[in-house]
């Protein structure tokens, strides 16, 4: 449970960072370590170089924009659950990211790398693709905004080239009158979800973010508020097609989006 | 290997380890505080929580050579001159310990956030303490000792 060598590098720029990425071999990013810390100390990764990104100044920042919040890759899961900006404008994510891992799991994880992780059971992922969030990335070709849909691309894959980080992701204020929910189903307090879902009422349309059925957080959008909960739900099941796992069956998947979804819903509608 | 100096406790500590070396192990080998203890090594059960810059952090998806510029807080400096905190002494006397393995991931946890939520529910106490695994309480007594210093102080603010 010991991580292999490798050499330390922490840049104090955003360009100096970018410097490092395109000339090491065998370069890995550390942010807040919490997913890459495990995969490193049981030896799935081995990087050479270690670039550490927490000397960065400015990239947790959580900033009020014209009808966006604009959050530093860097904004730990804690601060982003406790900031009241969030906690206002974007209640769904301070919810989601509220039920991250633990305590002090979300005391050091961030925003950054959990979306360029990109586990298909993750919180953020998800609500960045229900609420149609775009992801700010720099690299040698400069920055670029990429949309939440077109950055998750299956299983731990993101549309990040090898010499880009994330720098920021950009997520729609949300209305007034605006309902959402999130309701994840894990087995025990801290773990991953096996499901989980977010919705979010807007002007009487629903839209509905499915985590772990697949490779990559689905988004559906074009449901009426008028649909019973229950109908609602049975098309969502039949249109996810969850992978089969020894430990998870497929089935065991829809069962969870259907009820979920039906939940979430309800919420949202009962909460008018 | 490198040479950095570490601060724990209010402490420099000059260390000399490989970059990969974790902050619990350099805390326990190098430092000499092993009241940081070890279980699980990714994250899991909470045994090696210590503050970092006033934050519960695992020193296990850390390593030492990252915390240059940071405040690192063990166990062993949360008792001052010997006098117990209140939560440590109503752990004591509610029996929230038995072997001690998890207490100081605990004690360490929950100072941080009885600071941030002097006056949780219980049900903020359970989900909190989820992120620390204990193998012999069967954690109702934890469970009540942090809650007895939650109540202790809403009663001293009354
Ligand atoms: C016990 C435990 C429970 C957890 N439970 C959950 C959970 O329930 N839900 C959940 O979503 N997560 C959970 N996590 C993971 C946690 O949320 C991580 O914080 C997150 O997945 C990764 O963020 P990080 O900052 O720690 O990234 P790191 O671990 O530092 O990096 C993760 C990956 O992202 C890359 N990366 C990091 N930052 C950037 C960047 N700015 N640009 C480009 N690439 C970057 C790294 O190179 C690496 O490949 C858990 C972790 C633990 C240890
Ligand atoms: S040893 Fe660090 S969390 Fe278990
Ligand atoms: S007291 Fe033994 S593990 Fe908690």
């Amino acid at each position: 449970m010991k991580p292999a060598p490798f050499r330390y590098h922490r840049p104090r720029s955003l360009a100096d960072t970018l410097q490092l990425l395109v000339t090491l071999e065998n370069a890995k990013l550390i942010a807040g370590g919490q997913s890459l810390g495990p995969m490193m100390n049981m030896r799935l990764v081995q990087p050479a170089e270690l670039i550490d990104l927490n000397a960065l100044a400015g990239l947790d920042l959580i900033a009020e924009k014209d009808d966006f919040l604009e959050i530093g890759a860097l904004a730990r899961h804690h601060a982003v659950e406790s900031s009241t900006l969030v906690k206002k404008h974007c209640p769904l994510l301070a919810e989601a990211a509220g039920t991250i891992g633990h305590y002090a799991i979300r005391s050091r994880g961030t925003l950054g790398g959990s979306l360029a992780h990109a586990d298909p059971a993750a919180q953020l992922p998800l609500v960045a693709a229900t609420l149609g969030a775009e992801i700010v990335v720099n690299g040698k070709r400069g920055e670029r905004r990429i949309a939440a849909k077109d950055f998750f691309v299956s299983m731990m894959t993101t549309a990040l080239e090898a010499d880009e980080i994330v720098v920021s992701a950009r997520f729609p204020k949300a209305a007034a009158g605006d309902r959402h929910a999130y309701l994840q189903f894990s087995r025990r307090t801290g773990d991953f979800a096996i499901v989980a879902v977010a919705a979010v009422l807007h002007s009487r349309k629903l839209r509905l973010g499915i985590g772990g059925a697949e490779d990559k957080p689905l988004v559906f959008e074009d449901f009426s508020a008028h649909e019973d909960p229950q109908a609602i739900a049975r098309k969502v099941r039949e249109a996810v097609q969850p992978t089969e796992s020894p430990r998870v069956p497929a089935l065991y998947r829809e069962e969870l989006v259907e009820v979920l979804v039906k939940r979430a819903v309800a919420r949202c509608l009962t909460s008018i | 290997m490198l040479d950095f100096d570490l601060t724990v406790n209010g402490r420099r500590y000059p260390v000399r380890a490989e970059p990969r070396k974790l902050l619990s192990d350099v805390l326990r080998e190098d430092c000499r505080l092993t009241g940081t203890h070890v279980g699980c090594e990714h994250g899991v059960c909470g045994a090696c929580t210590v503050l970092v810059d006033g934050k519960p952090s695992r020193a296990c998806l850390i390593y030492a050579v990252q915390m240059q510029d940071h405040e690192i807080t063990t166990i062993e400096a949360v008792a001052k001159d010997g006098k117990l905190t209140p939560l440590q002494q109503a752990l004591h006397e509610v029996h929230g310990l038995q072997c001690g393995f998890c207490t100081a991931g605990i004690v360490i946890t929950f100072e941080a956030y009885l600071r941030e939520n002097p006056r949780p529910t219980e049900e903020q106490v359970r989900e909190v303490l989820a992120g620390n695994l204990c193998r012999c309480t069967g954690y109702h007594n934890i469970v009540k000792a942090i809650l007895r210093v939650a109540n202790e102080r809403r009663d001293a603010q009354a």
